[in-house]
């Protein structure tokens, strides 16, 4: 590559040191190339902005004005009332509950659904007869429209319904429950459709990465002596470990969010008894038509979507995104 | 290579600005995008009579007969009226409700007609500024119209009602036979009733408790006939039910709860979804009763094949309950009608449009074969062809008075806050969760 070739294509702190080194030479230096970096960047990255400014960070700000007013929906927003509504949010049991709700739900994702979705993903990625249909039906579920989902297991759900009776073919019927009418057990059954719905992604994701580990790294650990328990637990986990943190990040933020299974299995009921942050936020805002109230919880949901964002991704996944998304550290 | 880029930046570019459109012309609803009729400007066709006008009609007839019904009345009215264009909207009710109506009196270009059912929640609407003070224009007739009250705000006309409800019980006549027991006059027969049936293999009464409104309607029943009317009124006014009757009231449900009248289950049954909801039990004949409005029967048609249903469908009032303070023949309940949004002209075409709807020919289609409801004209009462809402219509006429549903008598968010307080007390009924029905409108 000859000196203004290198120069048109704009190679880095090589091409500019020996235009710096030329002194008195130095010719003004042709722009062409930055202003077609900054043109196509523009092309490229407007319509992409303007839809995250216009459908993201707008409406955040929009929310967080509106969580300031008393404010039913109706009229101006006139009733100026500061930060009560983060107050009343905050001293209402039923709020602190779908917290507490939301936070377990999260929980009993990465800590149930994370060791069951890598435990099948290890099984699904041996060679055995059969394989393929499987991976596709452990997948199904997540295909499925979440509203579908709802529908789905709230008739197989019901009193003496598929379930209850599935239950007792197999001698178990002692341990049928009313598993969306009981207070004390509904939140078990909401996680259970939950992990119906979502595990499949988990173990499609972790498939993916356990295919892009190098067979000959576990070869070499065999030839050695490794077991295949020591194979998989000093290898594979090791090397699945970035996804195994992109997955959890996402179920994290998705279980914080929960809504529309939820939703249509009990409408958080009864009794609240299976209420998150969002069919709170749901209830207040849309059927009791107290938007400034239910801005207020919006804002609260995506402060603890962000903060957590935020946490991840400094402590978590900044490993795996150094230099990407993140300044190239040392 | 520079003109494919060329290319690239123009598609970019246009499916921005495309996206930008979109964005732009968001606010409306599509029933609204035809701007010049829903501005009552004059139509070409029209010049040289009145001025044309065309209203936007939201209503939630998705389904027949209503449907049908509706689109007739909008044939003869407009063959009446040459200088008036009704268009109309049939929308999904939650949506319609809960969302399509807050959001459009919101904006700026709300339907001309608009669905509701009056009481506190149309007073909330009233305070938009959107809404249209009808008073003087239906002045000449609304004396006629039955339950036209409920559809006023600050003494003033807002709407107007179409049809009026009443809420009592919907039981199977087959399955009272078959077990040999006679419609209960009284809360004690009631339980003795639900005893017998429950020992006969049945639920007796269904409730779809996961919805949180039919759990109000048991409390507030309780609450008519524990409470002097005044006490009630006064309740809903002042957004507060501490009156001690209605503690009264809360223990009477709890005392009957305790009875186990309801399904297996009840907390997660939905009303009216579906053959699993409380309407479909009894419409299958697992159950054999279920307080609920008179929109029951026609939702039960939608969730079962039973063709006999219609006949074996009875209807009695809620029970008496001798020697409490309240009322022991007031009913609850409500009705659907319509308000007016626009300029004065579009007011006027819209309350010319009502009264039409509440011609006694329009209103005997309302209430007829398939529909619901009791008709606001009091003469078009046989119109109703179902024996069971015959009954309804019939005991509607003695009732002492009616009283609208407590949620929609209060503002949205008091009426809400009460239901679920109710739905929480039906979950676990205690001091703690009547306290908080007593308390609850009130709530932040």
């Amino acid at each position: 590559m000859s000196r203004s070739t290198a120069l048109n294509a704009g190679l880095g702190p090589a091409a500019t040191e020996d235009s710096v080194a030329a002194g008195p030479l130095r010719r003004p230096q042709w722009r062409g190339p930055k202003l077609r970096k900054k043109t196509e960047l523009t092309i490229l990255l407007a319509p992409g902005l303007i839809l995250f400014v216009g459908f993201v960070l707008i409406p955040i700000g929009i929310a967080a004005y509106y969580s300031l007013f008393n404010w039913s929906g109706y009229g101006p927003l006139n009733d100026y009332i500061g930060f009560k509504n983060y107050s009343y949010a905050f001293k209402d049991p039923a709020f602190i509950q779908s917290i507490e709700h939301t936070l377990y739900l999260t929980v009993a994702s990465v800590a149930i659904q994370g060791p069951l979705a890598i435990a099948i993903a290890l099984l699904l990625n041996r060679k055995f007869f059969g394989r393929t249909f499987l991976r596709t039906v452990v997948f199904a579920p997540y295909v499925l429209p979440p509203a579908v989902t709802g529908v789905m297991w709230s008739l197989i759900l019901q009193p003496g319904g598929f379930a209850d009776q599935v239950f007792k073919a197999f001698g178990l019927g002692g341990l049928v429950q009313l598993w969306l009418a009981n207070v004390h057990v509904v939140l078990f059954t909401v996680f259970a459709v939950l992990t119906w719905q979502y595990l499949g992604f988990g173990i499609v994701v972790l498939l993916a990465g356990l295919q892009g580990i190098p067979t000959e790294l576990k070869q070499a650990a065999a030839i050695d002596g490794a077991s295949p328990w020591q194979v998989t637990r000093r290898i594979t986990l090791p090397l699945l470990a970035p996804t195994m943190r992109i997955w959890g990040f996402i179920t994290v933020i998705g279980s914080l969010q929960v809504f529309d299974v939820i939703w249509i299995l009990t409408q958080g009921g009864p009794a609240g008894s299976s209420s998150t942050i969002s069919t709170y936020m749901v209830l207040e805002g849309v059927d009791s038509t107290d938007f400034g109230f239910a801005a207020a919880i919006a804002v609260i949901l995506f402060a603890f979507c962000f903060v957590f964002a935020l946490i991840y991704q400094r402590y978590a996944l900044r490993r795996d995104t150094r230099g990407a998304l993140t300044r190239a550290v040392g | 290579m520079r003109s494919s880029r060329a290319l690239a930046a123009i598609a970019l570019a246009a499916a921005t600005a495309t996206a930008a459109a979109a964005c732009s012309s968001g606010g409306g609803s599509s029933s609204n995008s035809s701007t010049p009729a829903a501005t009552g400007s004059s139509s070409p066709s029209s010049a040289a009579a009145a001025p044309s006008v065309t209203l936007t009609w939201w209503n939630n007839a998705t389904n027949q007969p209503l449907l049908g019904v509706y689109q007739n009345a909008i044939k003869g009215f407009e063959a009446q009226h040459s200088n008036i264009i009704i268009k109309d909207v049939p929308i999904q009710n939650e949506l319609l409700q809960d969302t399509k109506i807050p959001l459009a009196l919101e904006g700026n270009n709300p339907p001309n007609i608009y669905q509701q059912w009056g009481g506190g929640v149309l007073g909330q609407q009233v305070t938009s500024g959107k809404v249209d003070n009808i008073t003087a224009d239906v002045a000449s007739w609304i004396g006629g119209i039955s339950g036209a009250a409920g559809w006023q705000a600050n003494g003033q006309q807002y709407g107007v009602p179409i049809d009026l409800h009443v809420v009592g019980f919907w039981y199977r006549k087959d399955i009272f036979k078959h077990v040999g027991i006679t419609v209960p006059t009284t809360l004690t027969q009631l339980e003795s009733d639900d005893t017998k049936l429950r020992a006969a293999g049945y639920a007796p009464i269904a409730v779809g408790s996961k919805d949180r409104w039919p759990d109000a309607f048991w409390w507030e029943y309780f609450a008519l006939r524990d409470c002097p009317q005044s006490t009630v009124v006064s309740a809903i006014k002042s957004e507060s039910f501490s009156a001690s009757c209605f503690a009264t009231a809360s223990t009477a449900l709890a005392a009957f709860l305790k009875t186990n009248p309801f399904q297996t289950g009840f907390l997660g049954t939905s009303s009216q979804q579906g053959a699993g909801s409380s309407a479909g039990m009894v419409a299958s004949g697992k159950a054999a009763m279920e307080l609920q409005g008179d929109w029951d029967p026609s939702v039960m048609e939608g969730v079962s094949t039973n063709k006999n249903l219609s006949s074996e469908l009875g209807w009695f009032p809620f029970p008496q309950t001798p020697g409490s303070a309240g009322s022991q023949t007031a009913v609850l309940g409500g009705g659907d009608g319509f308000s007016c949004t626009g300029t004065p002209q579009q007011a006027q075409a819209c309350a010319e449009f009502l009264q039409y709807l509440d011609s006694p020919s329009v209103q005997a289609q309302i209430v007829g074969p398939g529909a619901s409801g009791e008709p606001v004209v009091t003469s078009e009462s046989s119109a109703i062809t179902l024996p069971a809402t015959q009954t309804a219509a019939a005991y509607f006429k003695t009732a002492a008075y009616e009283e609208l549903y407590f949620d929609t008598a209060l503002p949205t968010k008091p009426g809400q806050n009460l239901d679920t307080a109710i739905a929480n007390y039906f979950s676990n009924p205690n001091s703690s969760t009547a306290a908080a029905i007593a308390n609850s409108p009130s709530t932040p």
